[in-house]
């Protein structure tokens, strides 16, 4: 253990925090991100997480945005684990009736101000299983959306770039 | 009882190759090869229904053969399977929500996928107005001490919905039960007279975590079925694809099962070379998850030589990372406390459910499809099944160290051996119906889909059995009588589909 201590002491971050060329959008993002943070809400952000009927592809990418590359709690935004700390909620999937009732359940669960992020292509009228018996149909279908990330899934850059977003029209909102 | 060559006489070499030949099966048959099933001498490979019959997919472990039988079911039931073999309970269950067809004499009779919530019963059945939503009957629990936990289908984490009733006395967990369904998408309803191309998108979209695996194993089918005859290159990219499937997904959940423990630096280095595998993969072939890429009669993308230089670099990272993060795995006490001797699934259970993937091989059940029921390229290469006996936690996790190992030497195989050539090819036509089927290992285990054409080339039937089907059930089995503090790191270290098993 002590080799990844030291190593994590001596090594330059993988974080790409500067201006990388790989993802040159990225920091911008981030750092854009946390100032209007700062300005306007003056706080951190929780976001809440609900699979309203996914393959479990977007998962993986939202997943993804918490590694050291991405370092998403870096920009103070962060993911929790109960609807009654977040302020946004993101949906992933085509939402299927067997799930309506607990995604409307757990917006319900949340304090206002609240904004909805539905994610993947899915999330928008059902994306590729729309007309099923088993769908209600997108996320909109269930909740009033404030932004919608397409992609199949989103790549985790796509997916900073939407909460971005929906900071500065959540910001407006208040 | 039935003579189990009699019943299974198929071998990979033929139904790889040509349609599938389903045999139509007398009650008695049926009921001799379900009591062959109960004794053990066969494995079930997977049960489904059509709108008038039902069929199994039977595996002879010994003779590495199969046999697909198939019953009529026009007065709407079949003699049960899960009455002796138990794995085939929520398959029976879910063929009765979806068409109405029931199992005589089945155990359990509940719904599973069906929550009363579609508006209408049997939706592939004899489709009725549905019922206003009943309370689900959970089995009863008696006995002093006892109280319930309910999880889900929300849960903490960025995972897939599904609920768990625990029961618990003080810590220790006296049952589990799964309630499933909940991602339910009807995906076999969009199926039933879509095109092969439909079809290859909603087989990619299936388990978002093994697309590669779904997109070949419905390739396959589809192939098989049209005895289409793919170029050998394709064959090669396809199979480089599912290891980099099976390598990022390996490498994320060995660290994800560390934080479960509470040992984040696992997760934070192996998600690091999750991301690698990822970016190499979109390099590659476009998308980060090679979602699409596999297509019927080929591949969509080839591997240029920017591409080639970059799988190459991957393999030499990983190898010269991930053995100094297995040695920490394997030092730290505080860790190993929490897997080893965990979770334990005891081998009698993983062979009597057919467990595939690295939760059966675990467990003693030394089965792989790229081995025992061999698809190109596989039998070109060179690569070991490993195997283990423990069956806990720990045993888990090795297990999927031990197959990273075996996916980079396979890697280094395809990079060294690809030939060269087209990438693709035209499917034949179908002019009479016929049936195929696609049995694939993807990371978490042996991918089977069934596919019938109509004699217009549309799908009339298309059916994918998730590996998460036989390993669901055990791991109800598994949290018996550990703390519930350990079900997240038991739970993942089985990761099962949700959205697979609920399709």
């Amino acid at each position: 253990m002590r080799k990844f201590l030291i190593e994590g002491l001596t090594r330059r971050p993988l974080t790409e925090a500067g201006p990388e060329p790989a993802d040159p959008a990225l920091e911008d993002q981030g750092l854009s991100l946390r100032t209007t943070l700062k300005q306007r809400l003056g706080r951190s952000l929780s976001i809440r997480q609900v699979d309203a009927g996914s393959c479990n592809g977007c998962e993986l990418e939202i997943n993804a945005l918490g590694n050291p590359f991405y370092d998403l709690e870096r920009f103070g935004l962060r993911f929790v684990a109960s609807p009654r700390h977040a302020d946004v909620l993101t949906v992933t999937g085509p939402v299927t009736k067997n799930m309506a009732e607990a995604l409307q359940r757990t917006y319900d669960a949340m304090p206002d101000p609240k904004w909805v992020l539905s994610v993947g292509d899915c999330a928008r009228g059902g994306g590729c299983f729309a007309g099923s018996y088993a769908i209600v149909g997108g996320v909109d279908a269930v909740l009033a959306v404030d932004l919608h990330i397409p992609g199949c899934p989103p790549a985790p850059v796509e997916l900073l770039k939407g909460l971005l977003t929906i900071l500065e029209s959540a910001s407006a909102r208040i | 009882m039935s003579e189990t060559s009699d019943l299974t006489t198929t071998t990979a070499p033929e139904f790889r190759s040509g349609p599938t030949v389903t045999h139509k099966v007398s009650r008695t048959v049926w009921s001799g090869a379900v009591e062959t099933l109960g004794q053990g001498q066969l494995t079930l490979l997977s049960l489904w229904a059509s709108p008038s019959a039902v069929t199994m997919a039977l595996l002879d472990e010994a003779t590495k053969r199969i046999g697909i039988l198939r019953v009529d079911a026009r007065r709407q039931s079949f003699p049960s399977v899960g009455r002796l073999y138990p794995a085939a309970q929520r398959l029976e269950r879910s063929i009765t929500d979806l068409y109405g067809i029931g199992p005589e004499g089945g155990p359990d009779l509940r719904p599973w996928l069906d929550h009363a919530r579609w508006g209408v019963t049997h939706p592939m059945g004899a489709t009725k107005a549905g019922d206003a939503p009943v309370t689900y009957a959970f089995l009863p629990v008696e006995g002093e001490s006892l109280h319930q936990v309910a999880v889900g289908p929300v849960h903490a984490g960025i995972i897939e919905p599904g609920h768990f009733r625990f029961t618990v006395q003080g810590e220790t967990v006296v049952r589990l039960e799964q309630r499933l369904g909940y991602t339910h998408k009807g995906t076999d309803s969009l199926m039933t007279g879509a095109t092969i191309a439909r079809g290859a998108e909603l087989a990619g979209r299936t388990s978002g975590d093994s697309t590669v695996a779904y997109a070949w194993a419905f390739a396959q089918a589809v192939e098989a079925a049209l005895a289409t005859h793919v170029p050998q290159r394709a064959i090669w990219l396809r199979a480089l694809m599912a290891e980099l499937e099976r390598l990022a997904n390996h490498l994320g959940d060995i660290g994800a099962i560390c934080n479960d423990a509470a040992f984040g630096m696992m997760l934070a280095q192996c998600s690091v070379l999750r991301e690698r595998v990822l970016r190499t993969s979109d390099l590659c072939f476009g998308h980060r998850m090679m979602r699409d890429c596999v297509v019927p009669g080929g591949v969509s993308h080839d591997l240029e030589g920017a591409g080639r230089v970059a799988v190459a670099a991957l393999v030499k990272e990983i190898r010269g990372t991930f053995p100094s993060l297995v040695a920490l795995y394997d030092s730290v006490a505080s860790l190993q406390d929490r897997t080893v001797s965990t979770g334990i699934l005891d081998p009698a259970l993983a062979k009597r459910f057919g467990a595939g993937g690295f939760v059966g091989r675990a467990s003693g059940r030394d089965f792989d499809t790229r081995r025992d029921l061999a698809y190109a390229p596989y039998d070109k290469l060179k690569f070991k099944v490993p195997q283990r006996s423990e069956g806990d936690v720990n045993a888990r996790v090795w297990q999927r160290i031990d197959e990273v190992e075996q996916s980079l030497s396979l890697i280094d195989q395809i990079l060294a051996g690809i030939p060269e050539g087209l990438i693709a090819t035209s499917l034949a036509a179908a002019k009479t119906s016929r049936e195929g089927l696609g049995l694939v290992e993807g990371f978490r285990g042996d991918v089977l889909i069934f596919v019938a054409l109509d004699n217009r080339g549309k799908i009339a039937r298309c059916h994918m059995r998730d590996p998460s089907w036989f390993q669901w059930p055990l791991l109800e089995a598994v949290i018996e009588g550990n703390i519930l503090a350990d079900f997240p790191l038991c739970n993942k270290s089985f990761n099962c589909s949700y959205s697979g098993q609920d399709l």
